[in-house]
């Protein structure tokens, strides 16, 4: 049972994760941890900080991991894993035989302009679903927000592996 | 014949697992060695074709380190091949996150570590909020259109509707406006 609801889970992911990593985070989110309960807020927020230090995309690090931590076995990681790439598969392989229909088909194009200012609302959406009081449980917190934000804003060539780092350098020192 | 053909898919297998496993930070950041490993070194996409391909690899659903595998994959040697670079492209991650599944599970316990990731989490959240500035540029926000993220925002993070629907919502609002223009 389990298995079956992470393949219909991640499958359901790869279909309508549009917009890249951080957009497609809301989604899995919402499936993962308010949906099924698989993981902790706190918990999703781990692998997301892995996830960025690990090579690969973050929805196939996702779906390995949470594959593992739903089911406790390395089955679900691949089971995760493959149903997430296979709706890209399906959908790729369509506009690659058909690429010149579809380049200039006005719903395309439709659907793509209106997806763009949505896909910014679940980036903005993943963030805020994620300010619990697990993950900011303190001033400290809400100093070390500040302060990533500001340096990957302002401090273009600093890469959000050196941020992660030294924020889990901070809170060993300051906690 | 057949050797060489096997020889191919290798190629395209492995060209992606290096890619694969150097692709730190999501989707973005492989587009440098994207560019490097097949249109400049293999010649598997033309450069023109390129930025095309990069416009496709965003806009349909999926990671887009995966998207460019398969349409690579495809282009040079069909549907074998996109199942060989997209096999060859998540190997890498998928085998460091089962390392870590293994090592993480027992590690996490200790309390050293818990303080560590008390520091990170905050951080996280600061490096999904950081693009949103320069994303809804580059999307043509303004302030005439930014009630569309803001009520994304609140439906989803305040109201709890499932990302699903506002993403079908979406295609749909964008078919039926195209079908009253035309009618």
């Amino acid at each position: 049972m389990i298995f079956w609801q992470l393949f219909i889970t991640f499958l359901k992911i790869g279909a309508l994760g549009f917009g890249g990593g951080y957009a497609m985070l809301s989604l899995i989110q919402f499936e993962v941890v308010e949906r099924y309960q698989w993981l902790t807020a706190a918990g999703f927020t781990d692998i997301v900080a892995i996830s960025q230090t690990m090579p690969g995309p973050i929805a196939f690090n996702c779906a390995t991991y949470i594959g593992y931590a739903a089911t406790g076995s390395v089955w679900g990681s691949v089971l995760a894993s493959v149903a997430v790439c296979i709706p890209p598969f399906i959908i790729m392989l369509t506009i690659c035989r058909f690429f010149v229909i579809f380049k200039g088909n006005p719903y395309m194009r439709r659907v793509l302009a209106f997806i763009k200012p949505v896909a910014i609302g679940l980036i903005g959406a993943a963030a805020v679903m994620l300010i619990t009081p697990q993950n900011f449980s303190d001033a400290i917190s809400f100093i070390i927000f500040g302060v990533v934000l500001l340096a990957q804003l302002f401090l273009k060539k600093i890469s959000p592996i050196v941020l992660i780092v030294a924020a889990g350098v901070g809170g060993y020192l300051l906690y | 014949m057949q050797l060489k053909t096997i020889n191919d898919y290798l190629q395209l297998f492995w060209s992606f697992f290096k890619i694969g496993a150097f692709t730190f930070g999501g989707g973005y950041a492989m587009i440098s060695l994207f560019q490097r490993e097949v249109v400049e070194r293999k010649k598997w996409v033309e450069e023109k074709e390129f930025l095309e391909l990069l416009a496709i690899a965003q806009s349909a659903p999926g990671p887009i380190a995966l998207n460019t595998a398969i349409f690579t994959g495809y282009k040079t040697k069909g549907v074998w091949g996109s199942v060989a670079a997209a096999f060859g492209m998540a190997l890498p991650s998928f085998m460091a996150i089962l390392l870590i599944v293994y090592f993480f599970t027992d590690f996490k316990e200790q309390p050293d570590v818990e303080r560590v990731f008390k520091g990170i989490r905050p951080a996280v959240v600061a490096l999904i909020v950081a693009p949103l500035w320069k994303m809804g540029k580059t999307a043509g926000i303004s302030l005439k259109t930014i009630w569309i993220p803001a009520g994304v925002i609140l439906l989803i993070a305040l109201l709890g509707v499932s990302p699903v629907y506002v993403i079908l919502g979406t295609i749909l609002a964008a078919l039926c406006s195209v079908i009253l223009k035309r009618s």
